[in-house]
């Protein structure tokens, strides 16, 4: 009964020191702005942003066939919707010009034999140059251009191609890379900002001298540690409750997973965060260190996460250095929750990674609490 | 009238602030380098040995022939299974990028004179499964010239079809390494530039002791430049080593002129450091310029400005958003100054665009910090 009691001072105890600190981050209206708005501006955006598909691919066309047959090509191309023809060359001297301005994607360049090899029974061929600045657009472009081609040979032909490949692709049956990345965007926007509140909330206190007064209270370290990452772990479980909404209302990309894996997920992967955050806190002496540390952690964290760019391209050294980033676990099992509808059972492998640096960081920090009293 | 010897002593204060403070070193030099480091060398859009489950139902020679190509690629790394459930479950434990499956009737199909085979790709990496599709049919589509040239007169219509030869302009040797990492010396630039900037300027305000300079004789406009140069000295440091590593770490070509760098590197180096300074002047806390430096100073720089997604393949309003943010001028002229060699028309235009920029950003921040107590 008593050690009941004990433990019931104890919860109201850090509740009162959570409160504190809600406070001390709601309570100035720009904060507030601070933390709701750029999740929405953002989301809404960067889930414009993040694709790789093309609507339209503006092309610049040099037909130096002028027959029957180049004109029938280029009908396919522009009867297609997609590609849109700014420019026509007369020759191959002036294809440089519409590549370097950037005003067209592509040029397609349609040779003076095209015809003369058609009618031969000989495969012509249709030279597409691309712009290497940018090569997702341009392979992209290029590979509608070779689709084209094939419904145009086989048009010419009579004859479908001997081996077709069929695909199907599973759990995003368009291949929209934005399907791909609306799930990510929920881990990576509260990533930012939960690292940095986590951060600074040691820090400001530090630099205000008010930490040393926290640390005369009755409050044990650990609980200071537990009053200071839970109101950083509920604003990142309301910012991606924001971001979720968005993906799925505003962007429309089907939810095929359970909502309580969803947020298992998320508040164990905020509590890495949190971790990360805190021992980074704890080991600065300003706010300026927290925010400069923070940034030198979180870029290759977001860069190397596998949002932009898979992790299975990185080389294989790299690969066993993401371990220690816990936002590529989340990503993974966000992805795969959202999209596949994983059970837990699928992801549980997710979780260790992230539980681990929990273990290390939370302790670190609570110690660094009572050891760096400089 | 400016007095050298009034701006002489600021600086000396913030040389001398930044040499004892380690973070402005750390965000200055060795994040700069750690970055380019990590992400020249973990970020690729390259996709090699990529796992996938080969499901033979047919297994004639004619079909492992058929499919044979995917063992010599450097693309794939296939895992030959009996069944399509033991696949799937592969696929289930993300051991496999895709599925090809060769149905039991493919010899007998293209005995007819049309077989299909079937790929089936894990859709929550779109972009990854558009290059195993692209890999895959490219494959398939040689071996189908090959056989049909091995039993020629088989299947010869009157006229030929079309192909498509595809050739990419600056960038000949295709690696995505090259496109990151022009870009990533912005991202680095907009980095020290806007967010120290910020931040340091933030905590003069927040300490006030800019109101103490004040009550000095210096002016604004000597209080800010001599907060522009000692920072833009860090920027350019960061900078050159980027791209000394960029050309010498990573055999990044360097094509344009590196008078034009160099001038374009000056003026964008003045627009971000003067966006810090008008963001913290804005602000005023350290907490709430950091927030918002990262909100339009960074995300924005790696999300919008043509870093990762092309400008061309997003909706209008994006793109216009896009062209709102300086970084993406920058952006667009640095990736051409390296891939494609001096464009007098863009170095001109995407100039004049940061010139204007500097002019705005520089009266704002001189506007915002006039000589005022509040």
């Amino acid at each position: 009964m008593k050690a009941n009691n004990k433990f019931l001072m104890r919860l109201r105890l850090i509740m009162v020191i959570i409160r504190k600190e809600l406070l001390a981050t709601m309570k100035d209206p720009k904060s507030r702005f601070v933390l709701i708005m750029p999740v929405i501006i953002q989301g809404i955006v960067f889930g414009y942003a993040a694709t790789y598909n093309l609507d339209s691919v503006p092309y610049a066309l040099v037909d130096e066939s002028h027959s029957h047959y180049a004109t029938e090509f280029i009908a396919h191309l522009d009867g297609s919707g997609i590609f849109e023809r700014v420019a026509t060359m007369q020759g191959t001297a002036d294809i440089a010009s519409p590549i370097d301005t950037g005003q067209a994607m592509i040029v397609i360049h349609i040779g003076q034999d095209f015809a003369e090899r058609i009618s031969r029974g000989e495969t012509a061929s249709v030279q597409v140059i691309t712009d290497g600045r940018n090569p997702v657009t341009a392979d992209t472009a290029a590979g509608y251009v070779s689709s084209i081609a094939a419904t145009c040979s086989q048009e010419l032909t009579g004859q479908k191609g001997l081996v077709t490949l069929v695909s199907r692709i599973w759990y995003n049956p368009n291949e929209l890379t934005r399907w791909m990345f609306m799930p990510q965007l929920i881990g990576v926007l509260a990533l930012t900002q939960v690292m940095m509140l986590a951060g600074l909330s040691v820090a400001r206190e530090r630099e205000n001298g008010t930490f040393d007064q926290l640390l005369v209270t009755p409050l044990q370290p650990q609980e200071i540690l537990i009053g200071k990452a839970v109101p950083p772990i509920l604003v990142g479980v309301f910012q991606c409750t924001l971001m979720f909404l968005l993906a799925l209302f505003w962007f429309r990309v089907p939810f095929a997973g359970s909502v309580g894996l969803l947020y298992l997920v998320i508040v164990v992967f905020l509590i890495s965060c949190v971790g990360i955050g805190l021992t980074i806190s704890a080991i600065s002496a300003t706010m300026q260190q927290v925010m400069v540390y923070n940034f030198t952690c979180m870029l290759p964290m977001i860069l190397l996460s596998g949002l932009a760019t898979p992790v299975a391209n990185m080389p294989v050294w790299m690969q066993y250095f993401t371990y220690v980033n816990p936002l590529r676990f989340a990503l993974e099992a966000l992805r795969r929750v959202y999209l596949e509808g994983a059970s837990f059972g699928l992801i549980a492998g997710n979780f260790v990674p992230l539980l681990i640096i929990t273990c290390i960081t939370m302790p670190v920090a609570a110690w660094m609490f009572r050891h760096k009293l400089a | 009238m400016l007095s050298r010897k009034r701006m002489g002593a600021l600086m000396g204060k913030e040389f001398t602030q930044i040499g004892r403070d380690s973070s402005t070193f750390l965000i200055g030099i060795i994040l700069p380098l750690l970055l380019i480091i990590l992400i020249g060398s973990g970020l690729s859009l390259d996709v090699k040995q990529l796992p996938i489950a080969i499901v033979l139902e047919d297994d004639s020679p004619l079909a492992r022939d058929a499919v044979s190509f995917v063992n010599e690629s450097d693309y794939f790394e296939p895992h030959y299974v009996p069944s399509m459930a033991a696949a799937e479950q592969l696929m289930d434990r993300r051991t496999i990028e895709a599925i090809v499956r060769v149905p039991a009737d493919f010899a007998t199909q293209v005995g007819r004179g049309h077989a299909e085979v079937q790929a089936i790709l894990y859709g929550a990496n779109a972009t990854t499964a558009a290059s195993a599709r692209s890999y895959l049919s490219a494959g398939l589509a040689s071996w189908q010239a090959d056989y049909s040239a091995r039993h020629a007169g088989a299947a010869t219509g009157t006229r030929g079809g079309v192909t498509v030869v595809t050739r990419q302009w600056f960038n000949d040797a295709n690696t995505s390494t090259y496109l990151f990492i022009p870009g990533l010396i912005v991202i680095v630039l907009t980095l020290v530039g806007v967010f120290l900037t910020a931040l340091v300027m933030a905590r003069e305000w927040e300490r006030g002791t800019l109101e103490s300079l004040f009550v000095t004789p210096a002016q604004s406009l000597e209080i800010i430049i001599a907060k522009i140069i000692p920072y833009s000295c860090i920027a350019g440091i960061g900078f050159t080593l980027c791209v000394l590593t960029a050309i010498y770490g990573y055999d990044v070509p360097l094509l344009g002129s590196i008078p034009v760098l160099a001038l374009a590197l000056g003026i964008y180096i003045i627009v971000a450091v003067c966006m810090g300074l008008t963001i913290s002047a804005v602000v005023r806390s350290q907490f709430l310029a950091c927030q918002m430096a990262l909100f339009i100073g960074l995300l924005p720089t790696v999300m919008l400005s043509g870093f990762i997604f092309d400008l061309h393949s997003v909706p209008a309003v994006v793109n216009i958003i896009g062209h709102v943010m300086p970084a993406t001028y920058y952006m667009e002229l640095i990736k051409t100054l390296f891939l494609a060699g001096d464009n007098p028309y863009l170095a001109v235009r995407n100039t004049c665009v940061l010139a204007g920029y500097a002019v705005v950003f520089l009266l704002l921040s001189l506007r915002l910090t006039r000589k005022k107590l509040d």
